[in-house]
């Protein structure tokens, strides 16, 4: 027996609290010490990036050249040390981050649109268009990333630009996979023929009802992707082929740094460091999704 | 009274597991015995404990969540808690053998029937390969299935056919007790019928003791000389299968029978027990069944009920009932 | 005088396998008559759940005609067919996997008023869910809940919540209680029977639990292999089983009353399979009163007396 026959939406919503998912996915990952960790590497590097020219100042800091003070060790007032400019490596390091981590998530990002796109449609629909855009994806997967972004540079040019989109591509087919294997475990449990059942069209199913529910793997490979983006980036900009000098990505500090490694080691040392636990950050936190997304792994 | 001699003898037996929920109570003080030769059924529902209790006694129960923090179990004689694991292990199969419910999952799909029969053989008695193909190949015969099938795949046979070779290798040591849980639950009808008129055929031939743990009444009546019935990880009534079902005494089991449709009077309206099972982290101060009970008093919310025995065989833990109420019944409907 | 609510005429549904043509439903005919409930039986593989699905267009029928109040629904066209979901729903036997895991208790009772945008203010919308999940049992604090934080017999009723939720005048219900306890089953089942009384709802019950099936319907109909042998209202198909598989089925009841078991009918051999079968009655390898015409010819359905068919030689 309702008394109130005019209950108001918003009092419902206000009377009984929703039990936040995602309260539930955040406790688990907190309980687990190295994903944690990394989560909090990986939002200080976020922030460093994000507020890169608040932080250090591109003219004065960051590429400034000091002949007078050049190839210094660390010490109190350059932390990291100098350069063979003189510039200053804790700044450039830090600044660094900022390139890496923008390529590292647009390209990541990139491939996770257009992954679900072409995995969601071969998954769901199958047959014939399945093996249309998985043969695709073969196409593009035997093509070695690394030639791939060579090929597009050559062509387009150096930039950031080009860079991310080289990276990009060569990430979609692996993205696809997992989007295709995700929505095939989905599309058939019951629920979805219940949706059907009442009136859903395809469109309504793929986005409210499969999707949603197959999130899972898809972040995690998302999140690893953007470690690995990180470190093909760095690897392109080592051979010269990413971001364009005078700007400080972490690859560029190392192919620089080549030349001074055995008396100046420690301009290797540090942009090396940024990258790994950049990489080791990013790849404790994929792990930690997964683990505390899987509600049977307890 | 002639000394009676028992398969197994469970006393006080508690058995938790720790969650993330917190502390799960599947058994307290859990008490059961099963006669040399009979078969009990143990009867209740999803949660009630029964699985639990079949583990326990086979020392199966999984050690890092589950802790068995009091009682004892007796397997002819001998409390199993006392002995090691590697003699444990030379008494599951041989001495005591259990069948799950599904059959799909229980059969290793990579090896053929009769490898899976003759390795519980090899496990436990000293006959060469050979000599336990052979066996497993009349083990095969025994359960229906002709022996010449034996060295096909599980996924060859039909859901029956793979319970009957799970219940084969149950048997292939000829164990003292046999611990079916739910055996024919995942089986059409005209199958259950097969495998239970089987099972009670070998149980006459071999005098095996065996626990049927079941929710089905209807196969209860048919297989099982005695019943326990189960809630809240604690034996309620017990008895031999006439005393519990002509003369049900306690208000869960009335529940239960009142539940089933009746093949007799179909118009007539399903009576459910309300409510649903409790929550095994906090259960009731007292009665464990007080929250759905139809004949709840003040004292059933907060002292556990004592035992009551209406005969030598027949007892039941409620507040309902005293020494002369028990025996003259009339506290239910039923 | 009821009139006929849906009149399935010679349903077919044929799989093709690398084996060859799977015949899950064969030439199924019947007819169900408004607010009146039909129990369909048989074990697993007779069918009885591709038949209720492909009557509601789930899976498509491969031949037949399925007449819902005179229109035939395998004839729609997509914008029809939806229309239709409104009249003809289906409750699912598992309720645990039937149910969006991501989705409140509301959100999914609410979703099929949204699809057909029966409600546009949120507000009449919000009323009628929560009429809803009184209707079915289900207390107003459960808005916001998550399947997962519900027990079995709750997360049935949401799925009949949402069965109800469009007004439907036929509903297939597939195994809706087999998954649950039995005395959440025995809750489940009075709630259904009111809903049918209070909506005039027209039922197909299908189900492998013969006692249930016989409180619950008021005609029977019993499939084997696809093919349907036997229906009958439910006092005359327990009294007077004609077909032999329906008195072994009948027979293999255990039945929960000390002493209560007669002589079994045990049936011999295994069943044989739906992939091409002979047009010969696919009963007769296990049928203890086979005879050659049985393995030769395929019996067709015949009404014996009134509204009772049977599909066997022995009738004849």
């Amino acid at each position: 027996m309702s008394e109130n026959k005019n209950t108001n939406v918003a009092d419902l919503k206000q009377k009984y609290k929703k039990q936040s998912q995602f309260k539930e996915i955040f406790k688990r990952l907190l309980r687990n010490k190295s994903a944690t960790a990394g989560a909090i590497v990986v939002i200080l590097l976020l922030f460093m990036a994000i507020f890169a020219d608040a932080l250090h100042d591109y003219e004065t800091q960051v590429i400034k050249q000091d002949i007078m003070n050049r190839l210094q060790s660390p010490s109190a007032e350059h932390w990291f040390g100098t350069d063979e400019m003189g510039r200053d490596i804790f700044a450039r390091v830090c600044y660094g981050a900022k390139y890496s981590l923008l390529i590292g998530f647009t390209g990541a990002v990139t491939s996770l649109v257009l992954g679900i796109v072409l995995g969601a449609m071969a998954g769901f629909y199958g047959g014939k268009i399945d093996n249309i855009i998985m043969r695709f994806m073969d196409v593009l997967l035997a093509i070695p990333g690394t030639l791939l972004a060579i090929a597009i540079v050559a062509s387009l040019g150096s930039s950031i630009r080009n860079l991310i989109i080289a990276l990009s591509i060569s990430g979609i087919p692996g993205m696809s996979r997992i989007v295709r294997s995700s929505v095939l475990t989905v599309k058939d449990q019951e629920y979805v023929e219940a949706a059907r059942a009442i009136g859903a069209n395809d469109r309504t199913i793929i986005f409210k009802h499969v999707l949603p529910n197959g999130m899972a793997p898809i972040i995690v490979q998302s999140t690893l992707r953007v470690a690995s983006v990180i470190l093909s980036a760095a690897g392109l900009s080592f051979l010269g082929l990413g971001v364009p000098a005078p700007h400080p990505e972490w690859g560029a500090l190392l192919t620089n740094a080549r030349a001074y490694i055995r008396d100046n080691s420690y301009m290797c040392l540090f942009p090396g460091l940024a990258i790994m636990i950049t990489i080791l950050s990013l790849n404790l936190l994929g792990d930690g999704l997964r683990d505390a997304l899987d509600p049977k792994l307890k | 009274m002639s000394e009676k001699k028992y398969s197994v003898e469970i006393k006080d037996l508690c058995v938790e597991f720790k969650t993330d929920a917190g502390v799960v109570k599947a058994l307290n003080d859990m008490e059961l015995e099963i006669e040399e030769g009979k078969t009990l059924g143990l009867v209740g529902e999803t949660g009630a404990g029964k699985t639990t209790t079949g583990l326990s006694i086979l020392r199966l129960i999984p050690s890092p969540p589950g802790v068995i923090t009091k009682g004892t179990i007796k397997l002819n004689g001998q409390n199993i808690f006392d002995i090691s694991e590697a003699e444990m292990q030379k008494l599951r199969g041989k001495a005591v053998s259990m069948i799950f419910q599904d059959p799909m999952t229980s059969l290793n799909p990579v090896i053929t029937v009769e490898e899976q029969i003759a390795e519980v053989i090899e496990l436990h008695e000293d006959v060469n390969h050979a000599g336990a193909i052979q066996r497993a190949k009349e083990m095969l015969e025994l359960v229906g299935i002709p022996g010449e099938r034996g060295p096909e795949y599980p996924h060859q046979f039909s859901g029956g056919m793979k319970q009957r070779v799970v219940i084969a290798i149950a048997l292939a040591c000829s164990p003292a007790l046999l611990i079916a849980d739910e055996p024919t639950t995942a089986l059409d009808v005209t199958i259950q019928a097969q495998v239970l008129e089987m099972m009670k055929g070998l149980k006459e031939k071999y005098k095996t003791s065996m626990m049927m743990i079941t929710h089905d009444l209807g196969i209860v009546a048919e297989i099982c000389d005695d019943v326990s019935v189960v809630y809240g990880g604690h034996v309620i009534e017990h008895g031999s299968l006439e005393d519990v079902f002509n003369y049900t005494r306690h208000p869960y089991t009335e529940g239960l029978f009142r539940s089933l449709p009746d093949l007799d009077n179909r118009t007539a309206k399903l009576r459910p027990i309300k409510g649903l099972m409790p929550d095994p982290t906090n259960l009731p101060e007292g009665c464990v069944f007080y929250p759905r009970c139809d004949y709840a008093m003040e004292i059933c919310k907060t002292v556990k009920p004592k035992r009551v025995y209406r005969n030598e065989t027949h007892y039941v833990e409620c507040h309902l009932y005293d020494e002369q109420s028990v025996k003259d019944g009339g506290k239910i409907g039923k | 005088m009821s009139e006929v609510l849906l009149d399935v005429k010679g349903l077919k549904k044929y799989f093709t396998t690398k084996r060859g043509l799977l015949h899950a439903v064969d030439d199924v005919t019947f007819t169900i008559e408004k607010g009146k409930t039909l129990g369909v039986v048989g074990e697993s593989g007779c069918g009885k759940s591709t038949t209720g699905r492909a009557i509601l267009r789930l899976l498509e029928p491969t031949g037949g005609q399925v007449l819902f109040e005179g229109e035939d629904v395998a004839k729609l066209n997509a914008a029809q067919l939806r229309a239709k979901r409104k009249e003809m729903q289906i409750i699912f036997q598992d309720p645990f996997s039937s149910l969006n895991p991501r989705r409140t208790v509301s959100q999914t009772i609410e979703e099929p008023l949204k699809l057909h945008n029966v409600y546009p203010n949120e507000q009449e919308r919000t009323q009628k869910v929560l009429e809803i999940m009184e209707t079915v049992g289900l207390a107003e604090r459960y808005v916001n809940t998550y399947p997962h934080e519900l027990d079995g017999g709750r997360r049935q009723r949401i799925g009949i919540a949402r069965a109800l939720a469009l007004d439907p005048k036929f509903i297939v219900c597939d195994e809706p209680v087999s998954a649950l306890d039995v005395s959440i089953q025995a809750q489940i089942l009075n709630l259904m029977g009111e809903i049918q009384e209070q909506r005039g709802l027209t039922y197909m019950f299908i189900t492998h639990d013969l006692s249930v099936v016989n409180h619950f319907s008021d005609d029977i109909a019993v499939m084997y292999l696809g093919r349907l042998i036997e229906k009958a209202p439910s006092e005359v198909l327990f009294s007077n089983p004609v077909h032999p598989y329906t008195q072994a089925l009948l027979s293999a009841i255990p039945i929960p009353k000390v002493g209560g078991k007669k002589d079994r009918i045990l049936l011999k051999g295994e069943i044989t399979s739906p992939i091409n079968p002979e047009p010969i009655c696919r009963f007769a390898n296990r049928c203890q009163y086979a005879t050659d015409r049985c393995r030769s010819e395929e019996p067709q359905l015949r009404e014996i007396e009134s509204g009772h068919f049977v599909a066997c030689f022995l009738t004849e």
